[in-house]
């Protein structure tokens, strides 16, 4: 009686922490890799007028590796999360252009800081119940990493940083991991979070076709207000200016005048 | 100010960077609390002890911290920093993995990866691959931070006697395990402790040749390191890569060999004392934050280096 109500679909375990099943995907848009900022005249903040905009190096391997997941079999759905204002749906399209199925913006003013970012996904975590969740390991802007960690403390989940590998064994999910000495590997209980360092994978670049057919894929909007989430600045930037110029530095002509300069003038030898 | 401290170490040795974050520590002002969290880490935390300007040492000596699993550890420190205005630690692998799961917890942000204490809650840091530096103030009721620690200058070894207190309170979240770890062991100082480092990028053509920059290190008693690129194409392993998202590294000398010299490289060595750039291309960026630039074939340059030296 029970095996006829499990394989008639009516009743049953649900599929929060099973194989196959959702991956919750949480990008950014930053600048592009490519841009040098530079900062403000009056030292406010760096100057982003008119500067190319792009998901997230490391969150794009977070797509590419949700979408192989899907294309192996191991995942049913891949949704894609972004959290900050209207402008980030070109980001959304990308990432549906690369083989997410769904997109959700949280839409707020401006970007909100790392924990007010992690009570949001928490939010679409609860409604979107994934049995895993991949982040990029740090966004190129503010290169904080901390985002995939602080969501993972507030929904208790286990975490694999800086990932090189992932492997999903029944509910585990396995993550080798690059840490300060080599490699590592965690096992964790699904529902899990990882969070993508460069070497995981290679992503692949949309095609056109699939560009085009990303702008029919569903995007939907949520507020901070509907997740229930109270949004909060608790860091107020004072100042932003440039690093310490390294002043000019010399060509010498030969190995033997540069161990000569570095005996004798830097003294490092 | 009442900072709580949190020590990198092996269990049996506190790890160099401790040392900077008690500087940064420090640097703030206040009473220090040193916690080491490990398995059979008495060694460490008498370590710890002795370290000048800390007040006490909490050791949580359990199987659950043996492997510094972020989930078991960050409900840990949470629970230690009741009481306290701070929570530090280094920007290390273990800091980033375990100091923001500590900041969700205590439901505060924290800032990340300080070059500068400007005042309690004042700190500068470095964003958009250190291209700028922002000044930030943290209103937060405690200040969760992680510190660059080639930018505090370290503390000695000796000169403090804190009393160590057993920290009996064990935390297993029961969602990860440890299951196995490559870590390489060579007879060289560690990148980002080491006074000197001879890095290797993408024009070094293989991880065989590698091997030629290894007499140099040799004589030089230095670290190795590399760019991305060289970690990508597989000459050598990921622990090497220095650069905006792997280390950070500052030491008296930085020998940048074949390395072109991208934004995410220079992210991670431009605070070296001093930059020597070897690059058969005299445009490649490298050799604009380089002190001394040698525009040579690294197959020539090198050897004949490692017999100048």
């Amino acid at each position: 009686m029970r095996l006829t109500l499990l394989s008639t679909g009516l009743i049953g375990p649900p599929s929060y922490g099973k194989w196959p099943m959702k991956v919750l995907v949480a990008i950014k848009r930053v600048i592009d890799y490519n841009v040098k900022v530079r900062v403000k005249a009056d030292n406010s903040d760096v100057d982003l007028t008119n500067v190319k905009m792009a998901v997230n190096p490391f969150c794009e391997i977070a797509i590419e590796e949700a979408v192989r997941l899907k294309e192996s079999g191991q995942a049913t759905e891949v949704v894609a999360v972004a959290v900050g204002p209207t402008q980030c749906q070109e980001q959304l399209r990308t990432a549906l252009a690369l083989g997410a199925d769904r997109a959700v913006l949280v839409e707020t003013d401006g970007f909100p800081q790392p924990l007010s970012v992690a009570k949001l996904l928490k939010g679409v975590y609860d409604q979107e119940q994934p049995g895993l969740v991949i982040f990029g390991k740090q966004s190129i802007d503010a290169d904080n990493n901390q985002t995939g960690q602080m969501f993972a403390a507030l929904a208790g989940l286990g975490q694999g940083t800086f990932a090189s590998k992932v492997e999903i064994a029944g509910d585990t999910v396995n993550v080798t991991r690059e840490v300060d000495g080599g490699l590592q590997t965690v096992a964790l209980k699904a529902p899990a979070v990882v969070t993508t360092d460069l070497r995981l994978n290679e992503p692949r670049y949309a095609s056109l076709p699939n560009i085009m057919k990303a702008k029919k894929k569903p995007l939907d909007t949520l507020t901070p207000e509907a997740l229930g989430v109270e949004v909060k600045a608790t860091i107020e930037t004072l100042r932003v200016e440039p690093p310490a110029e390294r002043q000019g530095g010399i060509k010498v002509d030969s190995v033997e005048a540069l161990v000569d300069k570095l005996k004798n003038e830097a003294k490092v030898i | 100010m009442s900072i709580l401290l949190v020590a990198e170490h092996n269990n049996t040795a506190l790890n160099p960077v401790t040392l900077n974050v008690v500087a940064a520590a420090q640097a703030i002002g206040g009473d220090i609390t040193v916690l080491v969290a490990g398995e059979g880490c008495g060694a460490a935390a008498e370590a710890a002890a002795a370290l000048p300007g800390v007040s006490k040492v909490l050791c949580a000596d359990a199987a659950v911290y043996g492997k510094q699993l972020a989930e078991n550890v960050a409900p840990l420190i949470a629970e230690a920093a009741a009481g306290h205005s701070h929570v530090l630690s280094a920007h290390s692998t273990n800091g980033k993995n375990t100091m923001p799961r500590v900041a969700a917890l205590l439901d505060v942000n924290m800032v990340s990866d300080i070059i500068s204490v400007e005042s309690e809650d004042t700190f500068k840091r470095p964003f958009y691959a250190g291209n700028a530096i922002a000044t930030v103030k943290s209103s937060d009721a405690i200040k969760v931070v992680t510190v660059r620690h080639t930018a505090f200058d370290p503390v000695p070894t000796t000169g403090g006697s804190a009393a160590v207190e057993a920290l009996g309170s064990v935390h297993d979240a029961g969602v990860s395990s440890f299951v196995n770890e490559e870590i390489v062991k060579l007879d060289r100082p560690e990148l980002t402790a080491a006074r000197v480092v001879v890095s290797g990028g993408r024009g070094m053509g293989s991880g065989e040749n590698f091997k030629i920059l290894e007499g140099v290190a040799d004589k030089l008693n230095a670290a190795m390191g590399a760019s991305r690129a060289a970690v990508d194409a597989g000459f050598v392993p990921n622990d090497m890569q220095v650069g905006q998202t792997g280390k950070i590294v500052a030491p008296e000398l930085y020998i940048a060999v074949g390395i072109s010299g991208a934004i995410q490289h220079l992210a991670g060595m431009k605070d070296s004392k001093v930059i020597v750039a070897i690059n058969k291309d005299e445009d490649a960026p490298i050799f604009q934050v380089a002190d001394y630039g040698l525009v040579a074939d690294l197959f020539q340059a090198v050897p004949e280096l490692e017999a100048k030296i």
